[in-house]
């Protein structure tokens, strides 16, 4: 079949498309942006009718994408690992309904933060919600495991969570294509009040969760993704390796792993597999991406006095993702000779783009500001938090999707005199409106800043789900139009962008101020698309 | 024959192209890839690097341990030094002597060049001058990357610039001609 180089993020994308997918739901977020991108460039280009329109949160995707599966399609939903905090209800209450077209939930990590706030690991929520767990090692495997996800999830009726790191998503490689299979055809759950969650009907469904948990653990320790070799003899250390870490690990021995080593990619963990290994091994290094979720987990089942080792008792790094030098160290590989750290080198932190609208805003805050000694500036989630950074500097707080306004109100019902709020427009329509109205409904004397640059900027690009709405929305919400103010960022609107911006905080009520301009890295690229299809009129 | 490769150079700067472009020739080779990219937030002005492994075996890690870089390929000067430690003793560095200077702390330019000329294989050149003299200023990149192209050894000039035509290609004739000439600029580069 045919072999393509996709990053894990696009073998995860085709894994879906070839095992029948009729829908991908999804919100941007770095490391798991280019799965939907991959999507959606495959419908243009074969005219496949798949769902792939970005939702405006990971709730609203992981909600349609339960709907998609209710109707018997299959469905895949993808986020962010704090995306996941988003979707948390219905992805936790999937589990209970269960699914009818098989449904994947997929949640891209990113240990050691390289995009984002924290580096929660999602291994957790499957745990949580008592359902299968898949993590792949490689591009290939994303690929096949999506089909076999599927599978299992319409075996099980369960939805399926599939976590991967930053490392694999945004690493290429080479995968072979499988024949695609077709999509299911339309057939909606009838006749079962199943996915009517009453407590009643709940607690029955949830105790049929619980008694397919051995089932669930049977396919963990059976599961062609889950490897165990070793030969028939005590060893001093036994390893166990999770998803892509099990590749530092053979990184190490090129002629072939000298310990018993256990690869995980599939949850929960296989406990009578990992108790065979500790029959064998005095210790056992426990290899893992994010937080120490097996490691924690082995102590527990392990009745023997076989060591445990690993991020917990300090023999690898609490704190970001491995690479194959702290692995090589924990194995008491020596590292290979190397030149110097270079001594003329200095960090180069991202920055807002010369010419971006985001930087006329934050002059006219830093202007305007300089003269309200108690002013407190709340942040939010996009490349404005970059505003955090020199040359600005003009943030106080930046936490979560849409904590600029709610923190802002709370801060003001303080006593915190100016709170300004700063949010980008996708930021808002994701999860700035149901704050905004909390403050409408108390008049909170804060200034809400929308600077709308048209996209979702942070990730690339995307389409904004509230483009040319934000006025009618924050009309909509109870925001006066005496105090609802559009302005154009750019550096010649300087004056009238301050005087506005000082009128409003000076208004003891809430005020929303939109400064609206494209993104220039979407102007740019729309201006090239443009002449690309004059081109082609041409031609 | 393995071949470790890290990009190097500054959100924008076209580093990820130049994976693209040896990923896709390393495809029609038949040989073993892995490439870890930087995407997000680093994009933004900020340092990109990317560690790229061909192989004609199959490669376990996607990440290039500390002495194992048999090639750093950086479009600046300063951010080809920020990975001189995971080169190994014999590897090579190609760059561009044309400092990227966004920030306020850049160290001295001169003490960068001359850090980047102790080491013992370097090829370095002023790809920007280069590119504008040939007419072909937006191509820096391929310049740079037809400089690498003798070092990396188990791919064919053929299938770098067949490669250039494949990816290059819906961005219409022109773009490719002027790719191609810089690659071929660049593989003069001594």
């Amino acid at each position: 079949m045919e072999k393509k180089l996709f990053l894990g993020d696009e073998a995860i994308a085709r894994g879906a498309v070839d095992a029948g997918l009729s829908g991908v739901y999804a919100y941007p977020g770095t490391p798991s942006t280019e799965i939907t991108e991959y999507i959606q460039e495959y419908c243009k280009a074969t005219g496949k009718k798949l769902h792939n329109r970005w939702c405006t949160n990971e709730k609203t995707a992981m909600e349609a994408a339960l709907g998609m599966s209710f109707a018997g399609k299959r469905a895949l939903v993808c986020m962010k690992h704090v995306g996941m905090n988003v979707a948390a209800d219905p992805f936790i209450n999937s589990s209970i309904t269960g699914v009818n077209g098989g449904l994947v939930v997929l949640v891209a990590d990113d240990p050691s933060m390289h995009s984002s706030q924290d580096e929660q690991d999602t291994r957790f929520y499957g745990k949580f919600a008592l359902i299968p767990v898949l993590e792949p090692s490689s591009q290939q495997e994303a690929y096949d495991m999506m089909s076999y996800a599927y599978d299992l999830s319409e075996s099980l009726k369960l939805p399926v969570l599939m976590r991967t790191v930053t490392r694999l998503a945004h690493s290429r490689g080479v995968v072979e294509l499988k024949e695609a299979r077709p999509e299911n055809g339309l057939n909606p759950v009838g006749g079962s009040r199943d996915w009517v969650l009453l407590p009643a009907i709940a607690k029955r469904r949830y105790a049929s969760l619980l008694e397919r948990q051995p089932e669930i653990m049977r396919l963990a320790v059976e599961s062609p993704f889950n490897s165990y070799t070793a030969e028939a003899r005590r060893f001093e250390m036994g390893i166990i390796a999770c998803g892509n870490t099990f590749n530092y690990v053979n990184e190490c021995f090129p002629d072939g792993v000298p310990f018993p080593i256990l690869k995980i990619s599939q949850y929960p963990i296989p406990v009578e597999t990992i108790r065979t290994l500790a029959e064998q091994c005095d210790s056992i290094m426990v290899f893992e991406d994010g937080q120490p979720f097996v490691e924690e987990q082995v102590k527990g089942v392990l009745a023997s006095d076989c060591v445990i080792r690993g991020r917990l008792t300090g023999d690898l790094p609490r704190q970001g993702e491995l690479n194959p030098d702290i692995v090589k160290t924990a194995l008491g590989i020596p590292t290979l000779e190397h030149p110097d750290v270079a001594k003329n080198v200095v960090a180069r932190p991202p920055a807002l783009c010369q010419g971006c609208g985001h930087r006329s805003v934050y002059e006219a805050i830093n202007i305007v500001l300089k003269d309200y000694e108690g002013a407190k500036v709340f942040g939010d989630i996009g490349c404005y938090t970059l505003g955090a950074l020199p040359p600005f500097q003009a943030l106080d707080s930046t936490v979560d999707m849409g904590a600029s306004i709610t923190m802002a109100k709370g801060a003001s019902d303080a006593g915190v005199f100016p709170a300004v709020a700063i949010i980008g427009d996708s930021t808002f329509t994701h999860s700035g409106m149901t704050g905004l109205l909390d403050a409408v409904n108390e008049n909170a004397p804060i200034t809400v800043i929308i600077s709308d640059n048209l996209t979702t900027g942070m990730t690339g690009g995307q389409d904004s789900a509230g483009t040319n709405k934000f006025e009618a929305i924050c009309r909509g919400l109870g925001v006066s139009d005496e105090h609802l103010k559009v302005v154009v960022p750019l550096p010649q609107n300087m004056d009238e962008i301050t005087r506005i911006l000082r009128e409003e905080i000076e208004y003891r009520g809430l005020s929303v101020i939109i400064p609206r301009r494209e993104c220039i890295q979407t102007l740019k690229r729309h201006a090239k698309e443009r002449a690309a299809q004059k081109e082609e009129k041409k031609a | 024959m393995k071949t470790d490769i890290i990009l190097a150079g500054v959100g924008g700067q076209g580093i990820l192209s130049i994976a693209t472009v040896i990923g896709q020739a390393a495809l029609e080779e038949n040989l073993y890839i892995k490439q870890a990219e930087v995407h997000g937030m680093s994009q933004r002005g900020g340092d990109v690097q990317s560690n790229l492994r061909l192989s004609d075996k199959p490669i376990a890690s996607d990440l290039i341990a500390l002495g194992q870089a048999d090639i750093i390929i950086a479009m600046e000067p300063m951010e080809a030094l920020r990975y001189r430690h995971y080169l190994s003793p014999d590897g090579w560095i190609i760059t561009t002597s044309n400092a990227f200077v966004n920030i306020g702390n850049y160290p001295d330019q001169q003490a960068v060049l001359d850090e980047l000329r102790e080491m013992k294989n370097v090829i370095m050149f002023d790809g920007e001058k280069l590119a504008q003299e040939n007419g072909v200023a937006r191509s820096v990149n391929m310049i740079l990357l037809g400089a690498a192209s003798k070092a990396l050894g188990s791919i064919s000039f053929e299938k770098l610039e067949d490669s250039v035509r494949t990816i290059f290609g819906r961005k219409g004739e022109k773009v490719v001609e002027d790719n191609l000439k810089a690659l071929a600029i660049g593989r003069e580069c001594e």
